[in-house]
């Protein structure tokens, strides 16, 4: 096994007794990306000067805390100063922010290597990365396959062994589905848990930043890092962050985890259904006590998802005018012509569609229609899991319906596209932490597990994923990658 | 003013700038006249992934202005977004506040022709100013134009009154009242002319004792008292003069034009912005607790009306002179400050309302820039009253002091100005002009009264003026009535 396939606290182990150097590591990992970038392509921008500048300053102070010389790469949403931050769309093609989101700047000051900007779905509207407006990102495990998305590009360099861990945003699902489809772990942590300041907003009240990792135990370690109060963003939280390495624990006798019966119905793929029930069974076996819940309210997420995020959407995206930065249209004549044909080019079929969508659903004479009607739907859902969580300590789903589909499989249907995130909607509406890990093979691809937990009990889910991890060896498998 | 067969209706929106150190969303400078884009930042700018977060000082201020305006303080209110594109403005949207703003149902009373009326207050709520386009040249002809970021992110507070107001008289009075309220309580500089303080107004005009309100026009663009109720009284005309041709009022925004002195058309009710307001996602809800709002109310300053109240119980002075007096606190400190040195609050508020105000308005000055302190007006008044000086005198002498800044005691010593008082001196000049005018002395003691004003001129002619008029006519009394 190379270094580049080895996890977090693996590394971390290995540097702090001084048995690799940080620059081996990088070394390893950019090796691995000029054999897979070509097929993955997970990376829109590549700073292998920098990082290995980064390394070796790590490697000559010699000091391993923290993330010290371990190498990750951000989804394209993160503002990093003096980087080309895109979010994957044509109208921020040549945008380099002068600032570093609040957990990139934490990554920086742990000692992290930052290697690069990953691939996403454009404004991180989409399920496939399809969406980029650049390329699409390919699946480690079967290139001819999807790798999910938003986050496509932050799942599939993980998987694929190019970096130990990534950081992506999660809005229905983008941390999950993409983790699912790609056979790693995925965090959305709670809702105010982490910094959303720097982190181009696609629905403000739904994006939620998380991590990618090979593990549970990185999972805890990244998440500590970035998680916290943030004074520059009023919806982060300041509450305590508790110590989520005292979760990595294998007792879960009398953890009691509900199964939802809405979210083993619903189109899911038979295969996929019966490798969660099959970790349902392990759970059972290790003493956890499992019973089946309703959350009557689950088939109204979905449109009622839609409705909010891009009513949202419209007015975060209304920034891109041309004006101060971005795409412009020269050729324009006057200045309404100049937004909107500078709009016109910057954004993608798909962004332009959820821009009318949420433009749409807030006009004058629709909003209690559409909106409020909406918001409405989100409170009887977060009551929905309320009520659950009274009872029960997690909550475990499949992640997504199916395995990661085909290239150009769903394209041109977006309402099929859009389905994708059934089963991830819910737990953006209601503000909770969710994690996916991998239970299960269907047809050669990864499967993953959803665990649902109660606001800001991130260390429960963790808990109960590390027991998981521990007593299976899913996480252990990798792509074939087709190299040596 | 001319007699309609119509009533004027008028209710006014109010945009008050917060003078905070920072701006609402950003730790930017609040700060007028800066070069152009130097008080910026990714947020007020609009960067991607920048976050609003609400500037403590700016609800402070809010507060304080809402309980100046007697408004009841919310103790749950929340920011929306105001979707429009403009290139002035960054994100596209405005962070405001639509359903629940910070200050509800207040007042301010105003004082027209003689009486107390009450003018209903709606609402005051927060928001963030835009920032400028610098045209080249006027808006349709210029080729290209800048944009100005420096007053995107300022702090606004938007005050809509009822629409209580019957002239553009009175509507002036509002908005005179509704700026020295603001300026009383400490909030905003409240300058038309940078900004500081504009103003909206909703017109309509319905036949006399008609309940239902006519339609309304909203007029922009004014930007001084004047234009205010030039525009009013203008648009009033235009639509009593429409209506009285059988033709309909349309519901539209228009705008003034200062210099053609009319309104016209800017867009109509069809045209109207569907601004898609919905709450602020980035900001939580606004919560105000009663003890948050007490601790503003106990260090809220003197008000007008408060102030208006003690000169008038304190000092006996008419309303007249009490209005001008609180116009603004800077006025009202100068004058406190003068009484403490010279108890005669009469004599320095005619003072002020006269000689300083001629001097303030040739010279288009604010009394905080005025040269004169306050303690040397005392002083100069004080003279006067001692007979040191003339009245006559003591206003060449101000003329000196307002230009110099030059206390007056000094400059009555350098120029020798000071009245001759002292008896023995006048006495001795007296006797010298009645030797040198025996015939007037004759006709005086004849019983020609008229006599002695010859003499008292000759002595004043001999002391170029400085010898004290009163104590001469007495003395020369004296003198006569000994021979």
């Amino acid at each position: 096994m190379q270094l580049c396939d080895l996890t977090i606290h693996q590394l971390k182990t290995r540097l702090e007794k001084k048995e690799i150097t940080s620059e081996e590591i990088l070394d390893s990992c950019l090796g691995r990306i000029k054999e897979v970038e070509p097929d993955v392509r997970a990376f829109i921008t590549l700073l292998e000067d920098n990082a290995r500048n980064s390394a070796r300053l790590v490697d000559k102070q010699g000091n391993y805390r923290g993330l010290s010389g371990i190498p990750y790469g951000l989804k394209d949403i993160f503002c990093t100063r003096g980087v080309l931050t895109t979010c994957a769309s044509r109208i921020l093609e040549n945008f380099v922010p002068n600032y570093d989101a609040t957990v990139a700047g934490r990554l920086i000051e742990a000692g992290g290597i930052m290697v690069g900007k990953l691939n996403m779905d454009e404004f991180a509207m989409g399920s496939s990365t399809e969406q980029s407006a650049f390329f699409p990102t390919h699946n480690p495990w079967d290139h001819s396959r999807v790798p999910g998305g938003s986050s496509g590009g932050s799942a599939a360099a993980v998987a694929a062994g190019e970096i130990p861990f990534s950081l992506g945003t999660d809005t229905g699902g983008s941390i999950r589905q993409p983790a699912s489809y790609c056979g790693v772990v995925g965090l959305k942590p709670t809702y105010g848990r982490v910094s959303r300041w720097g982190v181009i907003a696609y629905a403000s009240s739904l994006d939620q930043v998380g991590v990618f990792t090979r593990d549970v135990a990185d999972c805890a370690l990244v998440l500590q890092t970035i998680a916290g109060h943030d004074p520059l963003d009023s919806t982060s939280i300041d509450i305590a962050v508790p110590d989520y390495a005292e979760s990595l624990q294998n007792d879960i006798k009398g953890l009691k985890i509900a199964y939802p019966r809405e979210y083993f119905q619903q189109g899911v793929n038979d295969e996929v259904k019966s490798a969660v029930v099959q970790a349902l069974k392990t759970y059972d076996s290790l003493g956890a006590v499992i019973d089946e819940v309703s959350l009557p309210h689950s088939e109204y997420a979905l449109p009622a998802y839609y409705l909010v995020a891009t009513a949202e959407a419209s007015a975060n995206l209304a920034r891109y005018d041309g004006v101060r930065y971005g795409l412009r249209d020269f050729s324009a004549e006057n200045v309404v012509d100049m937004f909107s044909q500078s709009r016109a080019l910057g954004f993608g079929s798909d962004v332009k569609r959820r821009i009318m969508l949420g433009t749409y659903a807030l006009s004058s004479g629709y909003y209690d229609a559409y909106y409020l009607k909406a918001l409405k739907v989100r409170r009887l859902l977060k009551n929905d899991f309320d009520r659950v969580f009274e009872d029960f300590d997690v909550i475990a789903a499949p992640t997504a319906p199916t395995v990661a589909f085909k290239l150009g499989e769903q394209t041109g249907d977006p309402l099929t596209l859009y389905m994708n995130d059934i089963l991830t909607v819910p737990i953006n509406m209601a503000g909770l932490p969710g994690m996916s890990i991998p239970c299960g093979f269907a047809g050669g691809m990864p499967v993953g597990m959803q665990l649902i937990g109660k606001p800001f009990d991130e260390g429960t889910i963790i808990k109960a994923a590390y027991a998981f991890e521990q007593a299976t060896s899913f996480h252990l498998a990798r792509p074939g990658l087709g190299v040596k | 003013m001319e007699k309609y067969d119509y009533e004027i209706v008028i209710g006014l929106e109010v945009h008050v700038e917060l003078k905070t150190k920072t701006k609402i969303f950003c730790a930017c400078s609040n700060s007028f006249g800066a070069e152009p884009n130097t008080n910026v930042c990714p947020v007020c700018s609009g960067f991607p992934g920048m976050l609003p977060v609400l500037n403590q000082q700016v609800v402070d201020y809010a507060i304080r202005a809402g309980l100046a305006l007697n408004c009841e303080i919310s103790p749950y209110s929340k920011f929306d977004r105001k979707n429009y594109f403009y290139p002035d403005l960054p994100k596209a949207y405005q962070i405001s506040q639509f359903d629940l703003p910070i200050c509800l149902n207040g007042y301010l009373d105003i004082y027209v022709e003689g009486r107390t009326k009450r003018i209903g207050i709606v609402r005051a709520h927060m928001e963030e100013d835009a920032g400028k386009l610098v045209h080249q040249g006027s808006i349709t002809q210029t080729a290209f134009s800048l944009v100005d970021l420096n007053r995107s992110g300022v702090p606004l507070l938007e005050i809509v009154s009822q629409p209580d107001m019957r002239s553009a008289a009175e509507a002036r009075e509002y908005l005179e009242k509704l700026r020295s309220t603001m300026l009383f309580a400490g909030v905003s500089d409240c300058k038309m002319q940078e900004g500081s303080l504009r103003c909206d107004a909703n017109v309509s005009v319905r036949p006399w004792g008609e309940a239902k309100l006519g339609t309304r026009t909203e007029i922009k663009n004014l930007n001084s008292f004047r234009a205010l109720e030039k525009a009013i009284e203008y648009e009033a005309r235009r639509q009593m003069d429409a209506l009285d041709d059988g033709e309909l009022i349309v519901q539209e925004t228009r705008t003034w034009d200062e210099e053609k002195q009319v309104t016209r058309s800017m867009r109509s009710k069809e045209e109207a912005h569907d601004y898609r307001y919905f709450p602020e996602p980035d900001l939580p809800p606004l919560m105000i607790s009663p003890e948050w709002v007490e601790s503003i109310a106990r260090e809220m300053p003197e008000l007008p009306h408060q102030a208006q109240q003690r000169l008038m119980d304190e000092y006996g002075l008419p309303p007249y002179d009490v209005a001008i007096l609180t116009s603004t606190p800077e006025y009202l400190a100068y004058f406190d400050q003068c009484v403490v040195d010279f108890s005669q609050p009469k004599a320095v508020a005619n003072w002020m309302m006269g000689e300083l105000n001629k001097y303030l308005n040739q010279s288009n000055m604010e009394i905080s820039a005025c040269l004169v302190q306050p303690g040397h007006l005392a002083a100069l008044l004080k003279m006067v009253d001692e007979g040191t000086i003339s009245g006559k005198m003591a206003k060449d002498i101000f003329a000196e002091m307002f230009a110099s800044g030059n206390e007056p005691q000094g400059i009555v010593k350098e120029k020798g100005l000071a009245q001759i008082s002292d008896q023995d001196t006048l006495i001795a000049m007296i006797e010298e002009v009645l030797k040198a005018n025996p015939k007037v002395v004759e006709d005086y003691l004849g019983g020609k009264q008229k006599a002695a004003g010859f003499l008292v001129g000759q002595v004043m002619k001999a002391t170029k003026g400085q010898a004290n008029p009163t104590l001469v006519n007495q003395l020369i009394d004296k003198c006569l009535s000994a021979q």
